[in-house]
Order: structure tokens, then C-alpha cells, then sequence
């Protein structure tokens, strides 16, 4: 309790505590490793084969004990939990589905909640519900694992994980066994469902990119089992600490790098605002092809096109905006804005979300070819 | 043709006689099977979860399958004290050859189960017991039953030897119809014995696809699988 009251910021989920696992009579698999994994967030634990991903992930719920170090789960040492009921508190998916080839898909779903003892009619129909969040027909819940594709199965896992609505779920490398456009499909869905669900997810890759598209936070493992570096995917891809991470993370990786890069130096050009009292006044007039509508306290509510003026007399009757691109974004985000804004003019606003102006398109593009450039020319004088 | 029609005219006019020996033959076959089976398994995981032992006991049940069955229905009513001509002797004999068979299949079949699925069951929170007699023990089953099969024809034939000491089966059938030189009963004992084994073997057939409904499900995906599927991605 005290040592855990020392800290600062809220209670993480899940803690690891100078953690080290040595497999018999061989090198550290795990060395000494000290972490804290957010609530309700993905954290990504990514590095190459052999590097103690899945030991690490293992220890979290038993499978695999440490030699050393504590490991807390919401601030109760799970050394001192039963192990079967630990594990069912925790929702666990697989590379290989590990789904039960007797079992119809329904009964599979069903299995955790079975073992705590929920009725079989009600821990199917909960299953059956289920099938329909991870985007699979209800008729499939008959059928066995074997009747289903690679991609389906993998569904079928996250709905077993999913099925005691566990806080935790734990993924090792679920979707690396399946073809890239279904795992892209499988990504899509994960990030769909966690904004609904809002888990703790532990997962585990060894794919950079796939670790940066779902972490909220990603830890690089180095071999030795050693974490090189833990922090945002942004951070891991713009300043790497160290030769291993920034190998790992990869010089030929322009385009994703740049998207992470800081928007600086976009010009924020002025635009001619309206504000929505002025709107029902016929004496206010506007110039351009495009005013922007905004309240009192200067934030945009949407587009008045010069041709519509006239019969445009409160913000509901306004072109809806785009996304909009706060100064420091990404050079992503710029264009992002620009692109979906109706205008073609991306809205820029200041942190307390007040336009300030507006960037456009083709000057992102810009941007974007010429660091692309610069970094091309970056990695032919190293190679040199 | 007198000889088919001694063997049709044996029947009728014996029929109290074959339904004894059938239902006393039956009883020593089947009952081996089922304790076998009960003692077989517990044996062949506790042989697995503990190496050393598990192998002194794999080699010690090869061992016992060597011993004659004459030999064994003679020796154990001295260690069980029971009398030469009851069944219980082969009913134990058949027993132990059971065991000592159906735990090496049985081994086999636990050690066979894919290894991503058994990890998963520990991942999921069963309990070691729970998931041997829910996810192992199901899975084991064709590997099982082909041992059990094995063994219900191997008994139905070994059970006819207890005849020769005395114990009441359709060997009797051939040991009489021997003394008395009397054809049609030995053919009516060969006649009916095959019948048995048929019918048992049937019996685990059906036993089988019971149990292993999973087994025969396709994986070649059909028509409408397909269609669900298409479904499924466009969704
Ligand atoms: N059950 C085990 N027994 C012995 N060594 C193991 C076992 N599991 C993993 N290891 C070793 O520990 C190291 C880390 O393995 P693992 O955690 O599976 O790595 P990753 O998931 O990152 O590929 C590897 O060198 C591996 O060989
Ligand atoms: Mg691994």
C-alpha cells in the first residue's frame, strides 16, 4: 500500500516490479524489468523473436512464474492470487486461436463464464451477442472451429476473451498467423471495439507497425530481454534512445515517420470570419467564397459559402467543418484537416481550440515531399 | 447340407444353454473393457505428469501383456483366492491386459493434443482437473476408442480359453462339442462368438461418432459457408 501511495498519478492496472524470469540454467529471459501499464489503454510490448514478450505477458497472469520481482495487478500482488481464478479475471488471445476443436464456436465463446459457474442458457446467449460485436454471424455459433477461416477464428478468440467481461485482456501476437488484409481488418476492429470498451489490453508483436497503430503506449523489447525504450508510438518512431530501437524501428520508413512529424512550419494563412449573432443581420456581409462561422469565444461551428449568405441564418443551417488541426500537430493531422474541410482550407485553432487561421492542402503536400526528401538524402550518407 | 441343417436345428433345440454361456461370455468380455478403461486413464496421466515413474509403468504393462492367458487364469485364484471356475479370474486376467494396452494408446493420445489448445485452456482459467476431464480426456477419445476396439475383439476370443479350466462362456461349445466330437456346436460356437465381435465392434463404432461429433464436421468449406463468410467481411 505505501509504496504504491508514494507514487505519482493514478493507480496503474498493472505493474511490473523489477521483474526477471531465467528459464532454467540459461540467460535472463526477462532482466529486471519495471514498468506500469495504464488503465484502460492499449500498451503494445513489441522487439524481435526471443526477446521475452510472451514470458512477460505470461507473468501477468501466472503462467509462467518469475524468479524475482512482484507483479501487481491493481495493486494486489497476483503471487498471492489463485491461479485459475486470476486467470479468468483476465481475457486471454493467441497467435494459434487455441480454440476447443469439440466445442461449437457458442460453447467456445462460453467457456469462461461457464467456469465461474454462469447457467449454460445465459452464458450462451451472452456468447451469441458476442459473435455479433466481433462482426460474426450468428449462424456460425454452431459450427466447429475447424468449419472457420483463419481470420474467423481469431475473431472467435477475441469473443472468448471478451465473454466475463474481463478489465484485462491479454493478446499475444493474435494476429500475425493471419493474411494482411484480414490482420488490417482485425487492427481496424481491435481500435473499434477498445473505444467502446475501453480495456486494458496487453499486446504483444513483433511488427513495428502494427505496434504503432494500436499502442497507446509501446515498449520495445531488446534482446536479453531488456526494455530498450517504453513510450508513445510517436515518440518510439521521432527520437529512438538508442542503436537497437532505431534499428528495430527501421531507417526505410519514411512516409509513417513523416506523418508523425511535427507540423511546425505549416503556414497558418488568415481567413474572414463570421460570428453566429451576426449571422440573422443582413447589413454584415462577406467577401469571400468561403467565411468561416464562429461563436463568440472565436471557436469555428462550420462554413458559410458567399453564395448562400442570404439564407443562411443560424449555425444549424452552416456547412459542417472538418477535422481540425491544432499548431504543433503532425504534419497527418494538417493535411487531415485540409482534405476533409469543405472549404479545402483546414482549420487551424490554438490550444484553447480558437481558429487562428487556416492551412491548405497543397502546401502540406509540400511540406510532406520535401522532409521526405531530406530524410532520403539522410539515409543514402549514412549508407555511403 | 446335413451339416447346415444340424447346425439350424442346434439352435432352437439349445437355445437356454446359448443364451447362458452368450450372457456369462458377454459379461467377461465387457466388464474387462470398462475397468480398463476407468483404471487405463488416471494410470496413463499420472504416467505422463510424472516421467520417471511413467516410464517403469509403460514397461512393466508391456511386461504383463507377455504372460499367457492360461497361465494367468490358473495363477490368479491363488492370489485372489477365489475358485478356479469363477469368472472374476477372467474378468481380472482381461483386465490387467487392458490396462497394460490401453495405457500406452492412452499416453499416446494425451500427448497428441495440440499444444496451442491446451495453453489456452490454462489461459482461461481451468483447473487442472477441469480441463483433463473436459478438454483432454474429450479430445482423446478416437485415439481411446480404437484401443477399446482392439481389445473387445481380443477378449471375445480370449474369454473362450477360461472354458478350458472350466468357466462358463460359448468356449464350453468347443470344449464340448471336442469331447463329444459333435461339429455343429463348435460351428454354432464359432458362428455366435463372431456375432459378438461384430456386434460389439458396431456398438463402439456408433459410441464413437456419439462422442466425436467435431470430427466429421468439414472443414472443406461449402457453399454456404462461404457465403457466411463473404457476409462476415463485407460486414
Ligand atoms: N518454457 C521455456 N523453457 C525454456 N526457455 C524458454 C521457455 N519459454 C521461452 N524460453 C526462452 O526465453 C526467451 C524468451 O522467450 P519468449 O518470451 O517466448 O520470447 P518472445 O515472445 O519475445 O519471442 C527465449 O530465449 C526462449 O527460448
Ligand atoms: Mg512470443
Amino acid at each position: 500500500m505505501t509504496s504504491l501511495e508514494q507514487s505519482s498519478g493514478p493507480l496503474p492496472m498493472i505493474r511490473f516490479n523489477g521483474i526477471t524470469k531465467t528459464y532454467d540454467g540459461g540467460r535472463p529471459a526477462v532482466d529486471d524489468l519495471s514498468m506500469d501499464i495504464d488503465r484502460g489503454r492499449i500498451t503494445v510490448f513489441v522487439g524481435p523473436s526471443g526477446c521475452g514478450k510472451t514470458t512477460s505477458l505470461r507473468m501477468i497472469n501466472r503462467m509462467v512464474e518469475p524468479t524475482s520481482g512482484t507483479i501487481l495487478l491493481d495493486g494486489q500482488d497476483v503471487a498471492l492470487q489463485k491461479a485459475a481464478e486470476l486467470r479468468r479475471s483476465m481475457g486471454y488471445v493467441m497467435q494459434s486461436s487455441g480454440l476447443m476443436p469439440h466445442r461449437s464456436v457458442i460453447d467456445n465463446i462460453a467457456t469462461v463464464p461457464r467456469l465461474n459457474g454462469v447457467p449454460r442458457a445465459e452464458a450462451r446467449a451472452r456468447a451469441t451477442e458476442l459473435l455479433d460485436v466481433v462482426g460474426l454471424a450468428s449462424e456460425l455459433g454452431r459450427r466447429y472451429p475447424g468449419q472457420l477461416s483463419g481470420g474467423q477464428q481469431q475473431r472467435v478468440g477475441v469473443a472468448r476473451a471478451l465473454a466475463a467481461d474481463p478489465p484485462v485482456l491479454l493478446m499475444d501476437e493474435p494476429f500475425s498467423a493471419v493474411d494482411p488484409v484480414v490482420r488490417a481488418e482485425l487492427q481496424e476492429e481491435l481500435l473499434r471495439l477498445q473505444r467502446d470498451l475501453a480495456k486494458t489490453i496487453v499486446f504483444v508483436t513483433h511488427d513495428i507497425d502494427e505496434a504503432t497503430i494500436l499502442g497507446d503506449k509501446v515498449a520495445v523489447f531488446a534482446v536479453g530481454g531488456r526494455l530498450a525504450q517504453f513510450a508513445a508510438p510517436e515518440e518510439i518512431l521521432r527520437a529512438p534512445v538508442d542503436d537497437f530501437v532505431a534499428g528495430f524501428v527501421g531507417r526505410d520508413r519514411g512516409f509513417r515517420h513523416l506523418s508523425f512529424q511535427q507540423g511546425d512550419h505549416v503556414t497558418v494563412h488568415p481567413i474572414e470570419t463570421i460570428e453566429v449573432d451576426q449571422l440573422a443581420d443582413p447589413t454584415v456581409s462577406v467577401r469571400s467564397a468561403w467565411t468561416l462561422l464562429v461563436d463568440a469565444d472565436g471557436r469555428p461551428h462550420g462554413w458559410v459559402p458567399q453564395a448562400t449568405r442570404g439564407s443562411i441564418a443560424t449555425q444549424a443551417d452552416a456547412v459542417p467543418g472538418g477535422s481540425l488541426y491544432t499548431r504543433g500537430d503532425t504534419l497527418r493531422r494538417a493535411l487531415d484537416a485540409a482534405l476533409s474541410s469543405p472549404s479545402g482550407l483546414g482549420v487551424a485553432v490554438d490550444d484553447d481550440g480558437r481558429a487562428i487561421g487556416v492551412v491548405r492542402a497543397a502546401e502540406v503536400f509540400e511540406l510532406i515531399e520535401r522532409a521526405r526528401l531530406d530524410r532520403g538524402r539522410a539515409d543514402h550518407n549514412t549508407a555511403v | 447340407m446335413d451339416w447346415v441343417q444340424g447346425i439350424v436345428e442346434y439352435i432352437p433345440a439349445n437355445a437356454a444353454l446359448l443364451r447362458e454361456l452368450t450372457g456369462n461370455h458377454l459379461v467377461q468380455s465387457i466388464l474387462p473393457i470398462v475397468f480398463g478403461v476407468l483404471i487405463a486413464v488416471p494410470l496413463a496421466q499420472i504416467a505422463r505428469l510424472n516421467q520417471p515413474a511413467g516410464a517403469v509403468m509403460l514397461t512393466a504393462s508391456s511386461l504383463l501383456y507377455t504372460i499367457p492367458s492360461l497361465a494367468m487364469f490358473v495363477f490368479l485364484p491363488l492370489v485372489l483366492g477365489t475358485s478356479i471356475l469363477s469368472m472374476v479370474n477372467v474378468v481380472v486376467a482381461l483386465t490387467i491386459y487392458a490396462v497394460a494396452l490401453l495405457m500406452r494408446s492412452t499416453v499416446d493420445a494425451l500427448n497428441s493434443i495440440d499444444d496451442g489448445v491446451r495453453q489456452a485452456a490454462v489461459a482461461m482459467g481451468y483447473t487442472p482437473l477441469r480441463r483433463f476431464l473436459t478438454v483432454d480426456l474429450p479430445l482423446s477419445v478416437p485415439v481411446l476408442i480404437a484401443g477399446v476396439r482392439v481389445i473387445s475383439v481380443t477378449n471375445i476370443s480370449m474369454v473362450s480359453v477360461g472354458a478350458l479350466i472350466g468357466v462358463p462362456s460359448l468356449g464350453r461349445l468347443f470344449t464340448d462339442g471336442l469331447t463329444r466330437n459333435y461339429p455343429e456346436q463348435i460351428a454354432v460356437g464359432i458362428l455366435v462368438t463372431l456375432l459378438l465381435a461384430l456386434v460389439l465392434d458396431l456398438l463402439l463404432v456408433l459410441l464413437e461418432r456419439g462422442l466425436t461429433p467435431w470430427t466429421r464436421a468439414t472443414p472443406a468449406r461449402t457453399a454456404r459457408a462461404a457465403a457466411l463468410e463473404a457476409r462476415t467481411v463485407a460486414a
